[in-house]
């Protein structure tokens, strides 16, 4: 009796353990994912306008290409992601490269001042950036989000730690075989670094896809807006009548994030703690 | 270096040198500034000239259509004078401290429930649920929340009423605003700091834990002698990254109140976005930005004396 008392009490504890633990994750994904779910619900089960009864169907779907113009805010915003992306991939990698394989004089004080421009807030140089953007004529444009977006200090700085693991060795192969800088990057250290190549990419896709401050102040013109904007509008346009439809646009936006949640996890997570690390 | 080294050698070397490395140095030379000159232009024009221009710009007055005046630290008085302003201010650091801890709080709970025993394919789901927020737009999210948090027909409210709890103005009311964008905040952003402590907390080798339990030490203990300690280096820079980020909070006010009622839930670069493109003081904008500039660089500092005192621990 005194042995089954002793152990009953530590293996019951456990098993209230478990199931607390369970428990308490259990509620933490209802709550992230929970609200998720009520809006592909809500956005699925649109209001029939006359009977008032929910029903499945696409009729919300429908009804926000006819609001607004979904096709064009949604090219306007795959426009400035993937030129974004695609831009910021190449010139990080070119100066990445360049501060992980050359020695130049000032080279120290150059990455110094690139990596003090993370410590600065977008928020706060937007009325110079509006004003410089106003200036070239590129105000109410697309090239007003895409140009200021090109070059990374963030990504320049991860693309420089990926080169410098990266044997050295390879170029010198490379040099003697007659291969000159140029072909040295493009064949050699650039297919080389595609992993840390996907990782700036889709940090910069997941954030300009859903980025909604700089188009806000960039573009004024309809025809202009990004995707988050155009949705941000049509909410403030229809009020509260039209939940399903205002939701309906938000799961379209969602999609391409979710693609990137799906296939890109991995480099996702790499790139979202990558700035936390030294 | 010539006059030391052998006469043999010294040529070789020397020649070797100036055939093999002349004509590829010429084209490096040429390659880093080719490959330098978008990242060192682009920062520098948009990103360095702004820095100045704000600076500069702090000390003008200037409404875009007529010429700038120099009006010295009028912007700064009007800052520190203007109510709106300050409130705004004090509605920002508030929204940090409660954003951060609340933020902290769960992510290390979580993270360390899932980093427990339990089969992969469990963590697997359990990770990417709790991380999932993170990869949509804050703006989609806050018109979500809008819903959920509506009023009338708001599923919170619903839920609240099962329990004889009228209808609470979640959005209408200044404390019920500030805490809807507290909560759709933390909800989109405590991902990102319990990805970190997940990082964290698997560098811990699994040794440390197995000689504590065989020492007799209960997962409470385990928890505070070895989990908080060695996690606290990764606790300093999520906190300093959380807090960086919370200070920019603008998108959920934005879409889910535009800072009311009233002045409730105006943050700062809220102010920043109103003074300048709406009522086009272009100026105290960039004064109030520089101030919030100072407040970021003040806790990268802290971070940064405060893990110089980690490194002797560690």
């Amino acid at each position: 009796m005194a042995v089954i008392d002793a152990v009953e009490p530590q293996s019951r504890m456990r098993g209230v353990g478990t199931a607390t633990k369970y428990f308490v994750l259990a509620v933490g994904v209802f709550l992230t994912l929970g609200p998720v779910v009520w809006t592909l619900f809500t956005a699925l089960t649109p209001t029939d306008p006359i009977t008032n009864e929910r029903a499945v169907g696409f009729g919300a779907f429908q009804d926000v290409f006819v609001q607004i113009p979904v096709w064009l805010y949604v090219w306007n915003s795959a426009l400035v992601t993937l030129i974004v992306a695609a831009g910021q991939m190449l010139s990080a990698a070119m100066a990445g490269y360049v501060f992980a394989r050359f020695e130049f004089k000032g080279k120290n004080v150059l990455f110094g001042m690139i990596l003090a421009t993370m410590m600065v807030p977008m928020q706060v140089t937007i009325v110079p950036v509006f004003m410089l953007i106003r200036g070239m004529g590129l105000a109410d444009t697309l090239l007003a989000l895409i140009i200021p977006a090109l070059p990374t200090a963030f990504g320049t700085f991860l693309m420089r730690q990926y080169f410098m693991g990266l044997p050295p060795e390879l170029a010198e192969a490379a040099q003697i075989d007659g291969a000159g800088p140029w072909r040295v990057f493009f064949k050699i250290y650039l297919p080389l670094a595609t992993p840390g190549l996907a990782i700036v990419g889709i940090l910069a896709f997941n954030y300009h896809w859903n980025e909604f401050f700089r188009p806000l102040i960039m573009t004024i013109s309809e025809e202009n807006f990004t995707l988050p904007l155009g949705l941000v509008t049509l909410q403030g346009n229809l009020g509260t009548g039209s939940v399903a439809t205002v939701l309906a646009g938000v799961v379209i936006s969602m999609i391409p994030a979710l693609a990137v949640f799906v296939f890109g996890q991995k480099p996702l997570r790499e790139g979202l703690t990558a700035g936390a690390g030294k | 270096m010539s006059t030391a080294t052998p006469p043999v050698s010294a040529p070789t070397v020397a020649g070797k040198a100036s055939v093999k490395k002349h004509p590829g140095q010429v084209g490096n030379k040429r390659l880093i500034w080719v490959f330098l000159a978008p990242t060192v232009i682009g920062l520098g024009l948009f990103t360095f000239l702004p820095i100045i221009g704000s600076i500069v710009l702090a000390f003008f007055r200037w409404d875009i259509i007529s010429s700038p005046e120099f009006v010295g630290v009028d912007n700064f008085v009007e800052l520190a004078a203007n109510p709106t302003v300050r409130i705004s201010f004090l509605n920002t650091i508030g929204f940090v401290i409660a954003a951060v801890i609340v933020q902290m709080a769960l992510a290390l709970v979580l993270a360390i429930l899932v980093q427990s025993r339990m089969p992969d394919w469990l963590r697997t789901f359990f990770r990417s649920s709790l991380f999932f927020p993170l990869i949509l737009s804050a703006a989609s999210v806050s018109l979500i929340m809008a819903y959920l948090f509506n009023q009338e027909f708001g599923l919170v409210n619903q839920f609240l009423n099962l329990f004889g709890i009228g209808n609470v103005g979640w959005l209408t009311t200044g404390l019920g605003a500030k805490t809807v964008v507290l909560f759709v905040y933390v909800w989109q952003n405590f991902g990102f700091t319990f990805l970190l402590f997940l990082g964290g907390i698997s560098a811990i080798p699994k040794e440390v834990y197995e000689a504590s339990s065989i020492d007799g030490a209960s997962g409470l203990k385990q928890f505070q002698k070895i989990t908080l300690p060695l996690l606290s280096p990764t606790i300093l820079v999520a906190s300093v990254m959380a807090i960086i980020s919370a200070l920019q909070i603008f998108d959920q006010p934005y879409v889910l109140t535009r800072g009311g009622p009233g002045d409730s839930t105006r943050t700062a670069v809220m102010v920043i976005y109103e003074s300048a493109f709406q009522q086009l003081e272009f100026g105290l904008a960039s004064a109030i930005g520089i101030v919030l500039t100072l407040l970021i660089m003040l806790v990268t500092g802290i971070q940064f004396q405060l893990s110089k005192r980690f490194v002797f621990y560690g």
